[in-house]
């Protein structure tokens, strides 16, 4: 098939919700809901030899990204946290949705099983999966959004590196036409974020704290 | 459309978790290190039915709950014991012990120290966070002597307790860090280690975010260790000299034997061992 690929759906922003109510002031939370750059797995990122490799690639980039998503809401489900855990689950979806589109443009009747020694990410994982590190039980829609955003960001960067990299104008093609959906979705996950409350100063004040010390 | 070549399909890891979710706070390293582990059996092409993972108590110790192996959620501080027990008398089982650095470390102290010295076949991961993270944040051996809290004011002033020391000292035959924000070097790391003969410990830096939130900034601080894995211990013992507990990967590969037991003499049916230890 011809490496171009068709365009992939696009995101959906959610129906807007009320906030949860905040708790009275009190100092800032130390926890940061911040996603910063892994530093162990330091690699030159994957080798990429031709179309069908680019696109196992993305398809484990989506795949990941998706698994990690459902792990989150699955935590938050858990800690009562319905908002955000509808939250994930909707991306949870979306990232499946763009794994699934990948194997139907291939003509994949199965997922790419991963090269040996595994996938070799840049970091220490896929570019679109978010760090377990960065949930918080009391995190609120726009903290997950944040994480979306890093993370769509991440995956445009990922693309576009590849088109600077690529072995050949088909690989290349295909890596520009990746890249150009993830700068679309990083565009809608900004859409996304204008629309959602941004959270207040003490938004991980809990009246009835997990450590007694508090 | 026409139909590109693909790679092979891949053992999934998704067949070695379990319906139940785990009730670790968002955000614990402890869901990596499940991740990786059920990552490490794919990556092996196991059975479940062929895994017993063996545990203690604790919030890391619930992880057999979370696998569709063979689980054992036993005594505080004695998985070790159960799973040396259990290996033994089901030698064909891959067997993996899990767990705190307080169960292992502390009330489980001498279990270890015996597990590495006996050298039996199985594979012992820690989730080590410095801290007892179910019962609310009291300090673990491995924890820093000056962490502040309440429940130890201006630290408990005593030395960190250095696993990979007293691993190698008492001779496990496989030794490695990793961090369980790097789920995929933990998964090739634990696979490793279960191919490995005898005792192979992996400790799995794996952050606390309630009771130790600082612990968010490891993933700057780990780094892969700068030197290749010795099978010399004497080498192995003067890197660790130098290690700020940060660096990543195998320390130790030894080639000793595992310890097999006279299988021909091992009583195996309760009714003899009953008739071994009439009084
Ligand atoms: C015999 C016994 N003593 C004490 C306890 C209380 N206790 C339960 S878990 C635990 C420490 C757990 O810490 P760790 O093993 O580091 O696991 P984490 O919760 O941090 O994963 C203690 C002291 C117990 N359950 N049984
Ligand atoms: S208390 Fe700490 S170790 Fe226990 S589940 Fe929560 S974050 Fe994990």
């Amino acid at each position: 098939m011809s490496p171009a690929r068709k365009k992939a759906t696009t995101r959906r922003a959610p129906a807007k919700k009320p906030l949860r109510k905040t708790a009275p002031a009190r100092k800032a939370p130390e926890v940061q809901l911040k996603v910063v750059a892994a530093t162990v797995a330091a690699q030159s990122g994957p080798p990429i030899k031709d179309v069908e490799g680019l696109m196992a690639y993305a398809y484990a980039l989506e795949a990941e990204a998706s698994e990690r998503y459902s792990e989150f809401a699955d935590a938050m489900e858990t800690h009562n946290n319905r908002e955000v855990a509808e939250l994930f689950r909707k991306l949870a979806r979306i990232e499946n949705m763009h794994a699934e589109q990948i194997l139907e443009e291939m003509g994949w009747t199965r997922p790419p099983a991963p090269p040996t020694g595994g996938w070799r990410w840049e970091g220490l994982e896929g570019p679109e999966t978010a760090d377990h590190t960065d949930l918080h039980y009391l995190m609120q829609p726009y903290h997950a959004l944040q994480i979306a955003l890093h993370n769509e960001k991440r995956a445009e960067a990922f693309f576009r590196d590849l088109i600077r990299r690529a072995p050949s104008g088909k690989v290349r093609t295909a890596a520009k036409e990746m890249a150009d959906e993830e700068t679309e979705h990083v565009r809608l996950v900004e859409e996304w974020l204008k629309r959602t409350p941004k959270p207040e100063s003490d938004w991980a004040h809990d009246p009835d704290p997990p450590r007694w010390s508090d | 459309m026409t139909t590109s070549a693909q790679p092979q399909a891949a053992p999934t890891p998704q067949a070695f978790k379990s319906d139940y979710k785990p009730v670790w706070c968002p955000g614990c390293g402890d869901y990596s290190v499940l991740s990786s582990v059920t990552k490490a059996f794919a990556l092996l092409e196991l059975q479940p039915e062929n895994i017993a993972i063996v545990s203690g108590i604790g919030c890391s110790s619930r992880i057999p709950a979370y696998t569709t192996c063979y689980g054992f959620h036993g005594v505080h501080g004695r998985a070790l014991a159960a799973a040396t027990g259990l290996k033994l008398a089901r030698p064909e089982l891959t067997v993996v012990a899990a767990g705190g650095d307080g169960d292992g470390y502390s009330i489980g102290g001498n279990h270890f120290l015996h597990a590495c010295r006996r050298n039996v076949d199985m594979t012992y991961v820690v989730m080590d966070n410095h801290v007892y993270g179910m019962t609310k944040g009291q300090p673990s051996p491995t924890t820093e002597p000056d962490w502040d809290s309440k429940l130890s004011p201006g630290g408990t002033g005593m030395r960190a307790f250095n696993p990979l020391v007293i691993a190698l000292a008492a001779g496990a035959n496989f030794i490695a860090r990793t961090f369980a924000g790097d789920p995929n070097t933990t998964a090739a790391l634990i696979a490793e280690a279960i191919s490995a003969p005898g005792f192979s410990f992996v400790e799995v830096l794996s952050p606390c975010v309630t009771f130790r939130p600082e612990q968010r900034e490891w993933k700057q601080m780990v780094r892969p260790a700068p030197v290749q894995w010795t099978d010399d211990p004497a080498r192995a013992a003067r890197r660790l000299m130098t290690d700020d507990g940060m660096n990543i990967g195998v320390l130790y590969k030894g080639s000793r034997a595992a310890y097999r037991t006279h299988a021909a003499k091992t009583p195996k049916r309760p009714a003899e061992l009953e008739e071994e230890f009439r009084i």
